[in-house]
This record gives C-alpha cells, structure tokens and sequence, in this order.
C-alpha cells in the first residue's frame, strides 16, 4: 500500500518536544467480530462463555480431512459492512491461508484474505466538534478467522488453550494512515463501533472482546516524512486507545529527540502502568508465506445481490444525523449525540412523533439532551434505557409550548416523574400537584404591587441600575412560588418600574 | 530460484521443524531440487490466462447461518496428551 498524506497539519493537534513540534500519524486496524449464529467455515456457535471447547466442532480443530464450508450470512454481513463504510464491494474474492504456529491456532494458519479482499476502498467521516468535519480513508475490509484463546494464569508451567472462539468470523477493518492525534482516533474507534452497531453486523462490545484494535504509531515533523511506526496490539477499549497513544507518540518523540531511531516493531499497551513495551523479539520477525487457500474457490456473486442488501440497509447515522438537522431544526451537535446509538435516536424521534407529532424537535432534544441524558449518565444507562417514557416527555414539551408550564416547571415535572411518579402522565400530574403557572395577570400585578411598595430602596436602585431588576422577578416567583410566567413576570415588571 | 542455507534454516525455524547442522546442505538440495521442477512451468506462457481455481466449473458452496456442529468437548480434547476440564493443556507459552 503506498501512503498517501490526505490531512493538512494541524498546529491543534501537535506535541511539543524539546527540540520544536511533532505530529502523530495513526492508522487502525478495528477487528470486529461478525453476528452470525455459527462459525465463518464450520456449522459451530459463537455463543459467548460457553464452556471450554464446547463451541468446536472437528473443523475448528483442524482435524485431518475436514474441509471449511463458507457461512453465507458472514458474506452478507461483510457486504453490509462494507456499503456502511461507502466502500467499494469486490465482486471476487479469494481466501488465503496465513501461515504461523502458535498454540491457539490449531491449523497452523489462519484463513484470511490477503491481495483481493472482499471490500475494498471506503470512508469514515468524523465529527470533531464544532465546524470541524474530517474524513478518514478505509483502506480495506476483509474476513478472517479468530483463534482460539490461551489461559496462562491456571497453572505454573502450562497454558490452556480454549478453541471457542477459533474459527468465529471477524471483519478486519483497515484503515488510511489518516488519523493526526488520540483525539481522532478515538472518535474513529467510537464512530466505527456506531456504524457496526447501526448495521447490525458487530455488537461493538470492547469489553468482551467482539471489537479490538491494532493501533500503527508513528510521529514526524508536521507535514513531513512518515516516520518509522510501531503496531499497539489488541487495545480493547477506546479509552485505552487514547492512553496508548499518547505513551507511544512521547516515546517515540523521546527516542527521536536523543539522536535514536524506531525499530518497527509489535508492542503491547498495559493499561496498569499506562505503558506500551515491546511483544515480539526482532529474531522472530514475522513471514506468513500467504499462499491461496487450495480448498476454497473464490468468492463470487453478482451486483444483485449487493444491490438487494443495499436496499435493505438501515439508516445510517450520517443520513440519520443530517436529517435530524433538517427535519427537526437541532444542532448538528445535539443530532451527533442523538444519533451515537440507533435506540437513541429511534426514542428521540418517537417522542417528537408521539400522538399528533407537531411538537418542537429543538425542545424534545434540548429535553433529552439535557436533564434525561443527566439522569442517565447518573444511572450507567442510556437515555433509551430509562423509565422515562417517549409519550411522556412529549406531554413535557407540550405542557411548555401550551404555556401550562415555565421551562423551570418542566424541569421540575421531570424530577416528580424521575423520582415519585414514574408512570405518570405529566397533564394529569401538573394538575393535581397545582404546578400550573400562573399566566394570570392580575394576580401576578398583585404580586408585583405588593413587592414595589414593601421595597422603596430597592425601586430607586433598579432605576440607576436596570440589571437590578433580576432581584424583583426573583423576589415575585418566590412570592408566587414559582409559578409565575417568566416571561409575564418580566414585561409587567418592566412597565411598573419605568425601565426599558 | 533456489534457496541458501540461510533460508532453509529459516524456513525449518518458521515450521518448528528442528534442522541440525549436518542435516542443512541435504534439505537445501532437495528443495533446490523441487523447486527446479517447478521452475519448469516458467516455460510456458501465460499470458493473459486466467489463474485456474477449480478443475470442474463449480462456484464456492455456501452454508446457511445455522447450528449444526459442536456440543462435544470430550471428543475434541480426546487425542490430547494433557487436559483439564476439556482444555487442552500445552507448554507455557507467553509474549
């Protein structure tokens, strides 16, 4: 592959050292593990933490004679996949045998695709906050199998080795060596993992190992020459990927800065001591003698078929974010947070479509950006996952559009839900709770009159100084306990007290 | 083409195929030897041939995504020189 610079560097992201700046180039390879029932080449389950070897079948374990039989849904999964990255579907295929010895790898090579893979160039765009939009390059996606997993903690002198997870089907997602900082790397890690999620082909869940990356490393002087890269094997969370860079680019930079040089080499990140150190001695340096997997054919369909399953592909959320700004008025930043995770989104735009469906997105979203996202966080969910239901806080956004009810008293409503009446329907709770505001205005010019003559001092002084009159709507809400207009409150206050 | 004793050692390491000293210049013959007889196809051209996959005019067989294998550890780990609990257990091995 021949590296091409697509960025233009940018000063933000670049680390000082004690010789002038440096900047980071990063490039990915996300393994993530396809959804599918049963294995890429045998009829076993990918079912996780079943007990050992229970998942293997004698395919799986490389018995003699037994011949790999392609898994048609990994196929459709890939091509699903591979259209949610924009990248080109190659049309054929061909399987290769990648050949290394290790414990776990009963074979003695993994099946892989190496010069024609099964989907070929594509793009990531991320959002970086504010105006700033990137897009970083898929180099390829193809399909391979996993190994099986070595225990080494059960014994003093021996490992076991589970082969459950041998032969499950992974996508190995490449991607340009476009990324400039941990920042963006970790928004890549973060926006793949949601486009998985999206297409239904990845769980995403770092944390049990169905998405992992080998993260390339290298630094140069901004703009110039690629440096030598080191590989960050198997970082399984994104926050780690952050952690790891920010190690390895300042070892490097140190390396560099003293008059040395970067051996490539294979390195582990060890999240205890925040640290990458080096895996693989430089003696076994790796040669995987690829050769064409003799018993598979290659992999061939027609245009209909990647056709039929582009079709039935869901929204993505680029179309779901871009739509959300259209359609409902939001910021591209609140439609960027709805749309991280498709529940999300799908309990956003049922509680904007909820009974007649003409309520205010800006306010829905404001909603469900605001206080439910900080009742969420506080419980570990998701807001999809709370109690709060989408009906009710459209009868919140429309309690407010009505004038039933201050902003203020729909925060209020949303705690009495939040903690005292989870079911209840919020019209109904404004009523027998008097949380009503009171758009009366002669009982709110009652308050008001009563508050102007008990305070002579304070009426001279908003008179010098009009932002004093941010003390009157506070002394009149608490004398009508909260349940004055705000908006009411304001306007008459200004007429009695002369002030424009 | 043909292979120095460098490379046939190389090759032994990359199989963990043991290669003792006195043993290198005959593998180095007789690979030399197989890949002389390779090289014979060289004489051919074939240019603009397509690579053959298959003898017969056949596709890639699929499978549908269904359980249909597996649920018999004992089986599995039965040739194995040691085991626990249906794992296999081999050498410590650790990067």
């Amino acid at each position: 592959m021949t590296l091409i610079d697509t960025r233009t560097p940018n000063p933000k992201s670049f680390i000082k050292g004690a010789t002038g700046d440096w900047e980071i180039v990063i490039g990915m390879e996300v393994h993530a593990q396809v959804l599918s029932e049963s294995k890429l080449f045998s009829g076993s389950s990918t079912e996780f933490g079943s007990p050992p070897n229970a998942n293997v079948s004698f395919v799986d374990a490389a018995m003699p004679g037994m011949l790999p039989v392609i898994n048609a849904e990994c196929v459709r999964q890939a091509v699903r996949t591979g259209l949610g990255l924009r990248a080109q579907i190659n049309k054929r295929s061909i399987f290769d045998r990648k050949n290394y010895f290790y414990p776990d790898l009963p074979q003695g090579y993994q099946i892989s695709q190496f010069k024609d893979p099964i989907v070929g160039e594509g793009s990531v765009f991320l959002d970086m906050g504010g105006a700033e939009h990137i897009e970083i390059g898929i180099e390829r996606l193809h399909l391979e199998q996993d190994a099986g997993k070595s225990i080494h903690d059960q014994h003093p002198n021996m490992s076991f080795v589970d082969l459950n997870r041998s032969g499950v089907a992974l996508m190995e997602i490449v991607s340009k060596p476009d990324l400039r900082s941990s920042d963006e790397a970790k928004a890549y890690l973060s926006k793949v993992r949601t486009i998985l999620r999206y297409l239904g082909t990845c769980d995403g869940n770092m944390e049990e190992g169905s998405m992992r990356a080998d993260i390339n490393v290298s630094v140069r002087r901004p703009g110039g020459e690629f440096g030598t890269r080191c590989e960050i094997k198997n970082v399984n969370s994104i926050r780690f990927a952050g952690q790891a860079i920010e190690f390895e680019a300042r070892r490097q930079i140190d390396i560099l800065e003293d008059g040395g040089s970067i051996d490539q080499e294979t390195r582990l990140y060890d999240p205890k001591t925040g640290e990458t150190r080096s895996m693989r001695s430089k003696e076994e340096a790796h040669d995987y003698r690829y050769f064409p997997d003799p018993d598979l054919l290659p992999l061939e369909f027609d245009q209909a078929f990647i056709d039929d399953l582009a079709q039935h592909l869901p929204e993505l959320p680029d179309d779901k974010q871009e739509r959300f700004i259209k359609d409902y008025g939001v910021t591209p930043y609140d439609a960027m947070v709805l749309t991280l995770e498709r529940e999300s989104a799908d309990y956003y735009e049922a509680a904007v479509k909820f009974g007649n469906g003409k309520r205010d997105g800006k306010a829905v979203a404001n909603l469900v950006n605001g206080d439910i996202a900080a009742y969420a966080n506080s419980q570990g969910l998701s807001v999809f996952e709370t109690h709060i239901k989408p009906g009710q806080i459209a009868g919140i956004v429309d309690l407010v559009a009505a004038g039933t009810i201050s902003s203020k008293g729909a925060k209020d409503l949303l705690q009495v839900i939040i903690a005292e009446e989870p079911e209840g329907e919020p019209a109904e709770i404004v009523e027998r709770r008097g949380m009503k505001q009171v758009t009366d205005l002669g009982a709110i010019e009652k308050v008001i009159d009563e508050i102007i003559a008990a305070n002579p001092g304070q009426v001279e002084a908003v008179k010098a100084k009009p932002t004093m009159l941010g003390w009157f709507v506070g002394q009149a809400m608490k004398a009508s306990g909260g349940k004055a207009n705000p908006q009411a409150l304001n306007e008459l206050l200004k007429k009695k007290l002369g002030i424009e | 083409m043909s292979v120095d004793a460098a490379t046939v050692k190389r090759i032994g390491r990359l199989a963990r195929i043991r290669i003792e000293e006195g043993e290198v210049a005959k593998y180095q013959d007789e690979l030399n030897a197989i890949l002389g007889f390779v090289e014979q196809l060289g004489e051919v051209d074939v240019t603009g041939v397509e690579p053959m996959t298959s003898v017969t005019p056949m596709k890639l067989r699929q499978r549908e995504d269904k359980v249909t294998d597996g649920g018999y550890p004992d089986k599995i780990v039965a040739n194995a020189p040691l085991t626990e609990d249906n794992f296999f257990m081999v050498p410590k091995v650790v990067e």
